[in-house]
């Protein structure tokens, strides 16, 4: 399945899908040492966002959440790739100074934990889970 | 958006790493928001200066993104650091903190950022000019210059403010644009206001009414509010709320020169502002510390002060925050020798949200803003008393809060 959006920033990025049905915010929601999500009540509390390809409707929160990206990013721990529903400004600027592909204005509803999901530029690609490659 | 043959350049990296990596995030932006185009703009206000705040992964990003050349190119100043830079020791700073709030504050040295750290860069040198476009980031000080300088600026985060002061341009949407800056919910305030505090006890319950609204105010009793007031009023409501503008009846500069007021506009009555003080306001008795000057204290709240102080034996420690450009005026006038005569200091260049206030054995501090109530309160996690600026003072010559 094929899916295209809009631009946030361009590359290539491949992983497992993590999807969010709930906002994420980085500051204070994400440990910027582990990459794991540690938001009190999160959907995804105690999941690592690291190398995935983190799916959620959009972001939260404090601007300083663009650092933890960043964070992430120069420990190897950044998620693989981004895909939003309507991207904000803290998601979207942290995608950039971390060098994260990312792609917004995706029918997130299409997406399930598990799947192999490819972005290249404006393009999401997915294979559900279970399905033969 | 459309960019122009320049801009196209800059983002293809004609100007090096570090413009093009800026001009992406404001391409990225104007998308996002709906913008057609970038507007030059006049000057540059930047968040993420305190340790407390920015972090190792902050101060990493900043580090890099000097090294890879980025400068700026319009006036920039800065928010409020964790520390005064210069007397950040008789302060009883941590040195491994001050170490790494020194090389944050390099960083931006290296690009080319005035070292003026304070919220209230209009009150030290950057002060933009009615229907002017900035980038501001720092809630309170977006909120003064839309709503009392009149210039027009969004509430941009860290990153994109910088990334405006090295392009030099900010993507046109949002309250840079007329049709955006029209009144959506009218305050008729009933009630006498007669101190700072309670026009920062009105602002904070009235942020939280606002929502996505700017309100225009009618001040029905009483004299009409001054710069102080103001100020008060406007950081009040960016903090509990996300107001960015708003509108004064006959003083503040959009309402005197064109209709601001949307049609349909919501209505509701203030009877009191006393629900702002109860909502903040602990229980602590004790109090060690009384903070005067969120946002920064002007030369005059300095002077109020220092006035009735009287020259009385603090018993609490007394802090008034303010610019290092009004620390040096208060200097020549004396007021920092006759705070400082009695206990009290006065504080250059920080913000003590996101100073480390619990590792240097403060428990429970007093302040006459509701902004600074509810930051201690929820993200530094301190026993707050919220009153006026007498009852302030009263705390620091008793060290308890009066009754």
């Amino acid at each position: 399945m094929k899916l295209r959006g809009r631009v946030i920033r361009k590359g290539y990025a491949q992983g497992e899908a993590l999807v969010s049905h709930q906002p994420i915010g980085f500051f204070g929601g994400v440990d910027p040492e582990t990459g794991v999500i540690v938001e009190s009540g999160h959907e995804l509390e105690g999941e690592s966002v690291s190398r995935r390809i983190l799916v959620f409707p959009t972001g939260k929160g404090s601007t300083v959440g663009s650092y933890t990206l960043y964070r992430l990013h120069r420990k190897g721990l950044a998620p693989a790739g981004i895909i939003n529903s309507q991207s904000e400004a803290v998601v979207a600027v942290g995608a950039i100074i971390a060098e994260i592909p990312m792609v917004d204005c995706i029918d997130i509803s299409r997406l399930e934990t598990g799947d192999t999901v490819s972005i290249e530029d404006n393009t999401v690609e997915v294979t559900p889970r279970g399905a033969a490659r | 958006m459309r960019l122009t043959t320049e801009e196209e350049a800059m983002l293809a990296g004609k100007e090096g790493p570090a413009a093009a990596k800026a001009m992406e995030i404001l391409f990225a932006l104007g998308e996002i928001y709906g913008a057609e185009q970038l507007v030059p703009v006049v000057s540059v206000q930047v968040a993420g200066v305190s340790y407390g705040n920015l972090g190792q992964a902050g101060l990493d990003f900043l580090c890099e993104w000097a090294d890879q050349g980025a400068r700026v190119v319009v006036p920039a100043t800065l928010n409020p650091a964790g520390m005064d830079l210069e007397a950040w020791q008789e302060m009883g700073i941590p040195e491994d903190y001050a170490r790494r709030q020194l090389e944050i504050i390099g960083a931006y040295q290296a690009m080319g950022v005035t070292i003026n750290c304070s919220c209230t860069p209009y009150l030290a040198g950057n002060v933009p000019e009615f229907g002017q476009h900035v980038a501001w980031s720092e809630s309170s000080a977006v909120s003064y210059a839309n709503s009392v300088l009149g210039a027009r600026t969004n509430r941009e985060g860290g990153p994109s403010a910088l990334a405006a002061a090295i392009t030099g341009r900010t993507p046109a949407y949002g309250l840079h644009l007329e049709r955006n800056r029209q009144a959506g919910l009218v305050v008729e305030v009933n009630c006498r206001l007669t101190s700072a505090a309670d026009y920062s006890a009105l602002g904070y319950i009235v942020g939280q009414m606002a929502t996505d609204k700017a309100p225009y105010f009618r001040f029905n009793s009483g004299p009409q509010p001054g710069l102080d007031e103001l100020k008060a009023l406007g950081a009040a409501m960016a903090a509990s709320g996300a107001v960015a503008l708003y509108h004064v009846e006959g003083v503040t500069p959009e309402a005197r020169s064109r209709d601001v007021l949307a049609g349909g506009a919501a209505i509701v009555a203030i009877e009191s502002a006393e629900e702002g003080y109860r909502a903040l306001d602990g229980t602590s008795q004790a109090v060690d510390l009384v903070w005067i000057g969120c946002p920064h204290a002007s030369l005059a709240e300095i002077e109020h002060a220092a006035d009735q102080l009287h020259g009385r034996h603090l018993e609490a420690e007394l802090w008034v925050t303010t610019a290092r450009e009004v620390l040096r005026a208060a200097r020549t006038k004396g007021l920092t020798d006759r705070i400082e005569a009695c206990g009290g200091r006065v504080v250059a260049d920080a913000c003590l949200i996101g100073a480390p206030l619990g590792e240097m054995g403060i428990g429970a501090v007093a302040t006459n803003s509701s902004k600074a109530a509810f930051y201690l309160r929820n993200h530094s996690h301190l026993q707050v008393r919220f009153g006026t600026l007498a009852q302030c003072i009263e705390a620091a010559l008793k060290g308890k809060w009066p009754v």
